[in-house]
């Protein structure tokens, strides 16, 4: 066995294992406030897949993941830690709404505006952290979250002063046209037709970053950015170019949120998405084949901690906890380290002794 | 009777990429002697240092000083235990004076302020007692290599070392500074200090030491007497088989020029000028060496002429074409390739596969599309060719290069650079840090892309290197070109030790030929 082979099936070992000790630290938890653990437990686990209801709940808790996700790997890949993915899906909801609200068009196309606008509104915000760091060298660690702080605002000013609808009773837009909305896919769930957009999106990410030329320029640039540049690329422009596209698809995944789930913009803060896409992001190493599989274990125990929410005495708050605990433990990248190298050791011993052999 | 000092027994270790580095190595000095390490690159010399200066950890076996095991976790525990480490690479703060540097970590202080004055008497006194001159007062960045080197090893002894492990300290001296350094060494040995010497340089081994122990391949071959055995002993020792060492080459057929430099002038960020007035041509089917301690400017022409530093004044062209305002990618457009000095950083992706290592100068040229992807069939053919034409070790083109040593990832960087039709090829230490097989596979590489007319701009610090395989020779030294030698092979190392420090400089006339 050789090294490469090693640190694959310790890669899987550690996320495994990360998942069972954050699923230990919530039953122990549920022991302790819950009156009937094992129903809780059991409502937490299973819950989400008893009805069509929660079923449909998990895949559109997984929709807006995707195309955040997607952009996230853009983004990340090329070593940028630029959130500003996060306030990218909320204006992107916002522009969509604004498209949706203000212009009336035939159906599709008006979709179709409502979603470019959206994805555009994205870009800018992204764009913002990547002009600083290009420009100025600003670490967007920092740029970024103040370009969340700003996109809150911006949209909050937007839609409370241009699109407010009075008569709503309170804070929301004005109804979407109906030639703007994304229709429902299988009724009574409410998943919607972007979800088949997202898997497109995530598709066409996977292609893009893993088998195309600029997908190979943005991954070089992120891994060595030193190395890139000797080679003759153009470091800026790939930072630059990674960061509007991956902007373009959070600002479309607010776009589709909105249009898809609602009738009216109604957000009176920062939706979350954004981290959320981050977080499955980082759980799928940034590879976007990888990313369903993270966002459906986010979605499955999201809806999982609502159903025990509902049917137990536990609240949501856990979830939020479980979550937090599995991704440190995935981001740790020394954790089973001396288990691995242990490994590694044993093997390359071995194959000395075979080679002595020979 | 001689007592082992320090003895390391069934040392073993492993890095986190497989590489077997140590496998049951033994390895002990007596107090009092000069020690010599010897092997080729890669063989763990440096790794087994590493290990008992607490940088790294053995997997396996165990250290003895003084008959007790110890456990060295860190440098600081080595320096507590009186082992002292002079690195390859200095470990000084440039902008601090000499005395500033030595009493770093433990300055002496005076109503809670630092005392400078005392740091000066520390330095001077220490410098006395060892018969290491230099001045307390002077800047770290002013002195020379040979110099610093002085400073690092008052540094080990002002904290305490008894055993005093220097790397490779000779490689980057002039033969000068070499002979300076053995004395000061022989003066520490007959004060009772214990010296281990990692060389790959018999000659000075038969010289300066005591006892010898080969390494090779991670193991321990043997230890010997200096004394009772040959330089050929040793070597065979070293090399366990019988390399040719000579390069084969007829006289070179000068073409048409490729590299005209003229009037360079360039400086640093620390306003230091680097370059003066550098001026050179080099033609078709020529190999033209640049020798010098490094830091003499020789990085910093590379570095200009494959186009990764604009700010320098005068000119560049390649091909009759000024590349002062080119891209890196449209000075690699116009015939320029260009292995770095610093592998790690610049020559390769340490994550990235072999192939994508190997794609990252032509992967966006029309022939690796297919339609909007890259066609990664006649990518795999290529790269599958290249690993086997130019012998490049590995478990197949997809492993990450970080896995292999360090002579087969640059025949990796080779195997880019050597292959995309330049016609000026910038060799930059190219055979820096790995083993002899891999250092005369491209050393040959170089001479069989000069007949087929390439120019080759070869860099290296490696006397031995660049006298050898050059045709035509500059040397540099301070920034300036000190001498230019139309045939290589009619120069001494003598003579180049004095170009190298300066001590001697051609006139302007004899340096101009080097234009024409």
């Amino acid at each position: 066995m050789n090294t490469k082979n090693i640190e694959k099936r310790f890669q899987v070992l550690r996320t495994l294992l990360a998942i069972g000790i954050a699923m230990i630290v919530a039953f122990i938890i549920i022991c302790f406030i819950s009156e009937e653990p094992l129903e809780t437990i059991r409502s937490f686990l299973i819950g989400p897949l008893e009805s069509k209801r929660k079923i449909g709940n998990i895949i559109t808790n997984l929709t807006p993941m995707l195309f955040v996700g997607t952009g996230v790997c853009l983004i990340f890949s090329a070593n940028q830690t630029n959130m500003a993915v996060e306030g990218g899906f909320f204006v992107g909801a916002m522009l969509a709404t604004v498209a949706a609200t203000c212009l009336h068009l035939p159906t599709g196309i008006h979709t179709v505006v409502c979603l470019i606008a959206g994805g555009l509104a994205g870009a800018a915000a992204c764009a913002i952290p990547a002009f600083l760091f290009v420009k100025f060298n600003a670490k967007p660690v920092v740029s970024s979250i103040m370009v969340n702080n700003m996109c809150l605002y911006v949209g909050l000013f937007v839609i409370n002063h241009l699109v407010r609808d009075p008569a709503a009773g309170f804070m929301a837009s004005f109804r979407f046209d109906e030639t703007a909305k994304i229709g429902e896919m299988i009724s009574g769930t409410g998943v919607h037709y972007g979800i088949l957009i997202g898997i497109a999106v995530l598709i066409a990410g996977y292609f893009y970053l893993n088998k195309s030329k600029a997908g190979y320029e943005i991954r070089t640039v992120g891994r060595n950015v030193d190395f890139a540049r000797y080679s003759g690329i153009n470091v800026n422009r790939v930072i630059t170019k990674a960061q509007l596209i991956g902007g373009f698809l959070a600002g479309l995944g607010g776009a589709v949120e909105v249009l898809g789930m609602y009738n009216r913009f109604q957000y009176q803060a920062l939706t979350n998405h954004g981290f959320d896409g981050i977080m499955i992001g980082i759980m799928a190493a940034y590879n976007p084949k990888l990313l369903p599989l993270a966002g459906l274990f986010l979605a499955y125990i999201r809806v999982g901690a609502d159903s025990m929410q509902r049917s137990s005495d536990v609240p949501v708050e856990l979830a939020n906890i479980m979550i937090s605990v599995i991704v440190i433990m995935i981001v740790a990248e020394r954790f089973l380290y001396k288990m691995k190298h242990k490994r590694i050791v044993a093997a390359a011993q071995k194959e000395l002794e075979g080679k002595a052999e020979a | 009777m001689e007592q082992n000092i320090l003895s390391m027994e069934n040392i073993t270790k492993v890095y986190p990429n497989g590489f077997v580095a140590n496998k049951g190595v033994n390895f002990s000095v007596h107090e009092g002697e000069i020690h010599a390490l010897v092997g080729e690159n890669g063989a763990g010399k440096s790794t087994l240092m590493k290990m008992l200066f607490g940088s790294e950890k053995p997997d396996e076996g165990r250290i003895l000083l003084h008959g007790k095991e110890i456990q060295i976790d860190n440098p600081t525990v080595a320096i507590q235990y009186g082992i002292g480490m002079v690195h390859q690479h200095f470990m000084l703060v440039p902008s601090l004076s000499v005395a500033d540097n030595l009493v770093i970590g433990m300055e002496p202080k005076k109503k809670g302020l630092y005392d400078v004055a005392k740091a000066e008497e520390i330095t001077r006194e220490a410098a006395q007692k060892y018969n290491l001159l230099v001045d307390p007062q002077a800047k770290v960045v002013d002195l020379s290599v040979g110099l610093k080197q002085k400073v690092e090893i008052l540094k080990a002894l002002v904290r305490g070392a008894k055993i005093l492990i220097l790397d490779e300290p000779t490689a980057v001296l002039t033969p000068q500074e070499t002979k300076e350094l053995f004395v000061e060494l022989k003066h520490l040995k007959t004060q009772g200090y214990t010296v281990v010497f990692i060389s790959h340089k018999l000659n000075e081994v038969k010289e300066l030491c005591d006892r010898v122990t080969v390494l090779r391949a991670g193991r321990s071959i043997g230890m010997a007497n200096v004394a009772d055995v040959s330089q050929q002993d040793i070597s065979r020792m070293m090399v366990g088989r019988d390399v040719r060492l000579d390069i084969e080459k007829d006289k070179p057929h000068p073409g048409d020029t490729v590299l005209k430099v003229s009037h360079i002038n360039k400086v640093n960020a620390l306003g230091k000028q680097v370059l003066k007035d550098v001026s050179f041509s080099l033609p078709h089917g020529v190999i033209l060496g640049i020798a010098g301690v490094e830091g003499n400017g020789q990085s910093e022409i590379s570095e200009i002429i494959s186009g990764m530093d604009r700010s320098f004044d005068g000119e560049a062209e390649i091909n009759g074409k000024s590349i002062r305002n080119m891209t890196v990618r449209q000075v690699r457009e116009s015939g320029v390739a260009h292995i770095s000095e610093d592998r790690m950083t610049y020559g390769i992706v340490g994550d990235g596969t072999i192939a994508e290592n190997i794609i990252s100068d032509r992967y966006y040229k029309k022939e690796f599309q297919k339609g909007p992807l890259l066609d990664q069939k006649k990518i795999d053919e290529m790269v599958d060719d290249l690993i086997e034409k130019f012998n490049i070790k590995c478990d197949g083109k997809d492993q990450p290069i970080r896995m292999l040593s360090g002579g087969n990832m640059q025949k990796v960087v080779a195997a880019r650079e050597f292959t995309n039709h330049a016609d000026l090829i910038i060799a930059n230490q190219p055979t820096r840090g790995i083993d002899i097989g891999a250092s005369m596979f491209l050393r040959n590489k170089l001479v069989e892309l000069r007949d087929a007319g390439a120019a080759v701009l070869l860099i290296s610090a490696d006397l031995s290197e660049v006298m050898e395989v050059s045709d035509r020779l500059i040397v540099m030294s301070g920034g300036r070109i000190s001498a230019y030698f139309e045939d290589a092979s009619e120069v001494t190392e003598e003579d180049m030790g004095l170009y190298m420090l300066g001590l001697k400089q051609m006139t302007p006339e004899e340096i101009r030929r080097a234009s024409s």
